[in-house]
C-alpha cells in the first residue's frame, strides 16, 4: 500500500504521531523519568527530604556497604528471589501441564487458581494472618485433630520462620498467575511435536525436557526476569504483615528504604538504597535483553 | 488426523490411572487456592466466640450483622467512593493516554517508534523504589499529597506504558484496509482514530480498562505513601488500619475484607476471559 503514502504523508504522520504520544511522554517523564534521575542525584547527597541538600559524593554508598541492616536485608532479598524462582514456578508449571490434560474442566480450575491473583494484598495478608495465628489458626485446628507439632507456632513472630511465612503469602497469590501464563504458552506449542515424541516412544520426562521446556522458554525467561526484579524490590506483603520484624528478621531493602525516607527522613540515604536496588535490577534486565538480542527467542 | 484424535480421547477417557494422576493434584491445588478464601468467607459469618472454638469450619448461623457493623465502622461509604473515583479516573486517563499512543505506535509511521517501545518496556519494569522518594517530595511541593487527583496522575504514569504496549500489539493484529480507505477519502488522523480504529479495537480497550481497574483498586504502595487522611483513603489502605484497630475482632475484619473483595471478584467472574487474556499478555509478548 505504499502508493497511498506518496511523499509528504509519512512526515505528516510522524509529526501527528508524536502529538499522539505527547500525553504518554509527559505522564511517564513526570512520574517516572525525572524522579528516577533525581533519585540517582540525591543518592549522592545528605538530604532529609526537606530543606538543605549537601553533596557528599559516594559517602551513602560507602555507608551502605558496611550497614549491617542493609546487608541483612539484601540477604533476605536473595532468599526471597530463590524462593520465588523455585516454588511458584514449580507450582505454575505443574498446574499448567496438568490443566493442559484436564479437558472440559480446564476453564473451571483456571478460574479457581486465578482468584487469589485478583485479591488485594491487604486482603490476602489478613487471610493468612488469621491462618497463621497460633491460637485461632490452622495450627490450633491441627492440634485439635491430634497433630500437635504446629500448635503454638507464631509463624510471623518467629525469627527463623517469619520471612518464609511472609513469602508463602506472596507465593500463594502469585502462582495462579503463572499457571495461566504457562498454560497459554503450552497451548502455543505445535501439537505435532508431541505426536512425534509419542511415536518415538518418549517418556513424559523426555517429552517435557525436549518439547515442553524448549516450547515455553521465551515465556519462562520473561517470568524469570519479572521474578528477580520483583523479588529484589519486594515490599507490600512484608510491610503489611511484619513491617520488617521481628527484630529485622523480614527486613528487605525496600522496607528499609521506606523507613529511611519517610520515618527517619534520611532521603539521601534512602535514594542510595533505591539506586542500588535499581542498579541490580538493571543488570538483570540487561542480561535479559542481551539474551533476547542474541536470538534466544528464535 | 480426526480419527487419531478420537482414538486418543477415547483411550484417555477410560484410563482411570491417568485421570487420577491429573485430577488429584489439580483438586489439591484448587484447595490450596480456594480454601483460605473460603475460611475468610466463613469467618466473616461467625460470631467471635465461634471463631475461637472452630477457626476453619462452617458458621452455625450466618451472622449477617457482621457486615452491617463492618460497613459502618470501616467507613466503607467514603472509602468505596474514594476507590471508585481513583479507579474511574485512572481507567479513563490510561485508556485515553495509551489509546492515543498505541495508535501512533501501531498505526502511524513515527520516527523513533522502536525506541519508544523499548522506553515503554523499561518504564513498565522500572521498580517503584527507584522513583518514589523524589516523587513524594515533588508531590509534597505541588500540594498533591492527600489528593485523589494527585494519585490518579501517578497511576497514569505508572500504568500507561504497559497499557500502551498491550493496545499496540492489539492494533497491529487488526487489518489496515478500512483506515487506508478512510484516508483516501480524506479523513484526518483524528477522524480515522475515532470513527474507524476505536470501533474495531474496543475489545482491546475493555482488556486495558479491566486490568487498569484491578490494578488501581488493589494498589497499595502508592496509595499508602500518598494518601494519609482517613477521609480520602481508598478501601485497601483504610482496611489495613481497620485491621490493626480491630485486630481481635476477626468476624469484623473478615466481613470488612469480604466487602472490599466483592466488587473485584464480581468484575473478575463476569469478564474472566478478558481479564486473564490481558493480564497474561505481558508474559507472552515480553
Amino acid at each position: 500500500m505504499t502508493w497511498l503514502n506518496p511523499g509528504g504523508l509519512p512526515r505528516r504522520q510522524s509529526f501527528q504521531g508524536w502529538l499522539f504520544l505527547l500525553p504518554l511522554m509527559i505522564a511517564t517523564i513526570v512520574v517516572i523519568v525525572l524522579p528516577t534521575l533525581a533519585t540517582v542525584a540525591f543518592s549522592l547527597t545528605d538530604w532529609s527530604g526537606f530543606g538543605e541538600v549537601t553533596f557528599i559524593g559516594l559517602e551513602n554508598f560507602r555507608q551502605l556497604a558496611t550497614d549491617a541492616s542493609f546487608l541483612q536485608s539484601l540477604k533476605h532479598a536473595v532468599i526471597w528471589t530463590a524462593i520465588f524462582l523455585t516454588v511458584p514456578i514449580f507450582m505454575g508449571l505443574l498446574g499448567a501441564v496438568l490443566l493442559s490434560e484436564a479437558g472440559p474442566l480446564q476453564t473451571f480450575f483456571k478460574l479457581v487458581y486465578f482468584i487469589p491473583v485478583t485479591l488485594a494484598s491487604v486482603i490476602n495478608a489478613h487471610i493468612w494472618r488469621s491462618l497463621y495465628d497460633p491460637f485461632r489458626g490452622a495450627g490450633a485446628v491441627l492440634e485439635g485433630l491430634g497433630i500437635p507439632f504446629l500448635a503454638d507456632v507464631a509463624f510471623l513472630g518467629e525469627k527463623n520462620l517469619a520471612l518464609y511465612a511472609v513469602a508463602w503469602v506472596d507465593v500463594w497469590r502469585w502462582w495462579g498467575f503463572l499457571v495461566v501464563v504457562f498454560l497459554a504458552a503450552l497451548q502455543a506449542i505445535n501439537p505435532e511435536l508431541y505426536d512425534s515424541a509419542k511415536v518415538d516412544g518418549a517418556s513424559w520426562w523426555l517429552e517435557f525436557r525436549h518439547v515442553t521446556l524448549p516450547g515455553i522458554r521465551v515465556t519462562l525467561l520473561f517470568v524469570v526476569l519479572i521474578t528477580i526484579v520483583g523479588s529484589l524490590n519486594v515490599f507490600d506483603y512484608v510491610y503489611i504483615l511484619t513491617q520488617g520484624g521481628p527484630a529485622g528478621a523480614t527486613e528487605v531493602p525496600v522496607t528499609l528504604l521506606y523507613k529511611s525516607a519517610f520515618q527517619k527522613y534520611e532521603a539521601g540515604y534512602a535514594a542510595a538504597i533505591g539506586t542500588t536496588m535499581s542498579f541490580l535490577s538493571g543488570l538483570v534486565l540487561v542480561g535479559y535483553l542481551l539474551l533476547q538480542h542474541m536470538g534466544w527467542e528464535e | 488426523m480426526t480419527a487419531g484424535v478420537n482414538v486418543g480421547t477415547a483411550r484417555r477417557k477410560w484410563n482411570l490411572r491417568r485421570t487420577l494422576l491429573v485430577y488429584v493434584p489439580l483438586v489439591i491445588l484448587a484447595i490450596v487456592a480456594l480454601g483460605p478464601v473460603l475460611v475468610l468467607l466463613f469467618n466473616s459469618l461467625k460470631t467471635g466466640r465461634e471463631i475461637v472454638q472452630d477457626p476453619l469450619g462452617l458458621p452455625d448461623a450466618p451472622q449477617l450483622a457482621n457486615y452491617a457493623r463492618a460497613w459502618r465502622q470501616g467507613h466503607f461509604e467514603s472509602t468505596m467512593r474514594n476507590s471508585a473515583i481513583l479507579t474511574a479516573g485512572s481507567v479513563l486517563g490510561v485508556c485515553i493516554i495509551s489509546g492515543l499512543a498505541a495508535y501512533a505506535l501501531g498505526r502511524l509511521r513515527v520516527r523513533g517508534s522502536r525506541g519508544v517501545v523499548t522506553y515503554l518496556f523499561l518504564a513498565t519494569t522500572a521498580p517503584a523504589p527507584l522513583y518514589v522518594i523524589p516523587l513524594f517530595f515533588m508531590w509534597t511541593r505541588l500540594g498533591q499529597i492527600n489528593s485523589l487527583s494527585g494519585l490518579i496522575i501517578i497511576y497514569w504514569g505508572v500504568l500507561s506504558p504497559f497499557a500502551t504496549l498491550l493496545l499496540r500489539s492489539f492494533l497491529l493484529s487488526l487489518p489496515t484496509e478500512l483506515e487506508d480507505a478512510g484516508r483516501v477519502d480524506g479523513a484526518g488522523e483524528i477522524r480515522v482514530l475515532l470513527s474507524i480504529i476505536l470501533p474495531l479495537s474496543w475489545p482491546g480497550f475493555v482488556v486495558v480498562g479491566l486490568i487498569t481497574a484491578l490494578g488501581t483498586w488493589n494498589e497499595f504502595f502508592f496509595a499508602n505513601t500518598f494518601i494519609h487522611s482517613q477521609r480520602l483513603k481508598p478501601v485497601t489502605i483504610s482496611l489495613l488500619s481497620f485491621q490493626h484497630q480491630f485486630s481481635n475482632d476477626w468476624e469484623l475484619t473478615s466481613a470488612a475484607s469480604v466487602i472490599a473483595v466483592v466488587p473485584v471478584v464480581a468484575l473478575f467472574l463476569v469478564f474472566q476471559r478478558r481479564f486473564i487474556a490481558g493480564m497474561t499478555a505481558g508474559g507472552l509478548k515480553g
